[in-house]
């Protein structure tokens, strides 16, 4: 049985912990506004990127010499896997189900007889991976000094993955981020970059429309391909932002609540605890009268 | 009086412009090129250079640009652009900065692919900036 002075120090301490996951909720919502913002901001870019890409893919269609980018090298040996996980913690699965997929993923291929490198970007993913296939790490990035991330950030990712293919380092290449669905949920989702999969035309939109293209559909490919894992790769970074935060508020928020049923909790025993002492005392005073 | 049609301008972090035109002058790969409404569809690369698009409230804009795609649909003009700022609250020495950053990376250069890239990118923002200076 805690004393009373015990009861009251760990009542304290929960007090102060409920204090800081009720400030990290709120901060958390507060970015997961901007995050959230960032996102949407961010999203005509790519939706248009994959018109146009549906397009030209539409165009090239049965054409020889397209670029490896979209017609893949021709084997599927070895896997690049890229992992985005979040720089901190606290916030619930979302760090960890990300971190599952990509194991699954690997185990998987792996099992298949296939090679497999991982690309880690954020720290948390390096740290829940690393226990088992830190070997298979060839490349680790981490945004923890940036406070947002902005293009040039996901360009930075992008062209490593494509100098990485470039020199032949792998034959497919899968991201792995969760996306954001709600506060609530959030979607480990697994999209595969290279070779690309061309967005489908959508039934009856502008399929008649003959395009000039200046200059060739080819060129035009060409750089559009390699802009496009660019984009891509921070489509990924912006909804895990999202993600993250919205999955640090819930978390944070059911810590909130928990701590305020310790809280309760604890004062209950508290106060008992007290009352008893105090009738154990009286007890212990008319007792000793008595015997007078 | 001629036709409007549906401009947008967008980066990767947002949606900058949504607006009805009446002309725009886009930095093609190729050359430059004017859309007017009823333009043939036309699917272009651009390079650094400066935009100009005359809004249909008469207004104008410039925009500086570097790269990107242009998308000409019967639908209107869709510029894809990598960066974009609108010259009206644009800071010349930032673009003088970068013209001397890429200067020093085309000297760093460690092999010719690096160095001709690094070139490349510097002939296209000195580009930009010419082309500032001849519309200012």
């Amino acid at each position: 049985m805690p004393s009373l002075k015990d009861l009251k120090n760990r009542i304290s301490s929960v007090t102060a912990t409920q204090k800081i996951t009720k400030a990290m909720q709120m901060v958390a919502a507060a970015k997961l506004r901007r995050a959230q913002m960032a996102a949407e901001e961010a999203r005509p870019y790519s939706e248009r990127m994959a018109k146009v890409m549906a397009n030209i893919s539409s165009a090239m269609e049965g054409r020889e010499g397209v670029s490896p980018l979209m017609a893949g090298t021709g084997s599927d040996q070895v896997h690049l896997l890229i992992v985005a996980t979040a720089e901190r913690g606290l916030c619930g699965g979302f760090n960890s189900s990300i971190a599952k997929m990509a194991r699954e993923m690997t185990r998987r291929l792996q099992g298949e007889g296939k090679q497999v490198k991982l690309f880690m970007v954020g720290k948390k993913g390096v740290d829940a991976m690393k226990m088992e296939f830190s070997s298979l790490m060839v490349e680790k990035v981490d945004f923890r000094e940036v406070k947002r991330i902005d293009f040039a950030n996901a360009e930075g990712v992008g062209k490593k993955i494509l100098s990485m293919f470039e020199e032949g380092e792998f034959d497919v290449c899968t991201l792995f981020y969760s996306e954001f669905q709600n506060i609530m949920t959030q979607i480990p989702t697994a999209q595969q970059l290279i070779p690309a999969i061309a967005p489908q035309k959508e039934e009856g939109e502008g399929s008649e429309v003959f395009y000039e293209y200046e200059p060739d559909e080819e060129e035009i490919l060409s750089e559009l391909l390699p802009r496009n894992i660019s984009v891509q790769v921070f489509r990924a970074l912006l909804e895990n932002g999202a993600s993250e935060q919205g999955a640090r508020m819930s978390a944070m928020d059911s810590a909130t609540r928990n701590a305020g049923e310790m809280i309760d909790a604890l004062t209950l025993s508290y106060n008992r605890q007290r009352q008893a002492q105090i009738t154990k005392e009286l007890i212990e005073i008319i007792s000793g009268a008595e015997a007078l | 009086m001629a036709e409007s049609f549906a401009f947008e301008l967008v980066s990767p972090e947002k949606l900058l412009l949504s607006e009805q035109a009446m002309q725009v002058v886009v930095p093609g790969t190729e050359g430059y090129f004017t859309v007017m409404a009823n333009h043939a569809p036309v699917m272009a690369t651009m390079k650094p250079g400066v935009v100009e698009v005359e809004l249909e409230s008469g207004d104008k804009k410039r925009i500086l640009i570097r790269g990107g795609f242009a998308d000409v649909s019967p639908d209107g003009l869709t510029l894809l652009a990598e960066y974009a700022a609108d010259l009206a609250d644009f800071d010349i020495e930032e673009l003088n900065q970068q013209i001397k950053n890429a200067s020093e990376d085309a000297q760093d250069a460690d092999s010719d692919i690096k160095r001709d890239k690094a070139q490349l990118i510097l002939s296209q923002l000195e580009d930009a900036k010419s082309a500032i200076e001849q519309t200012n």
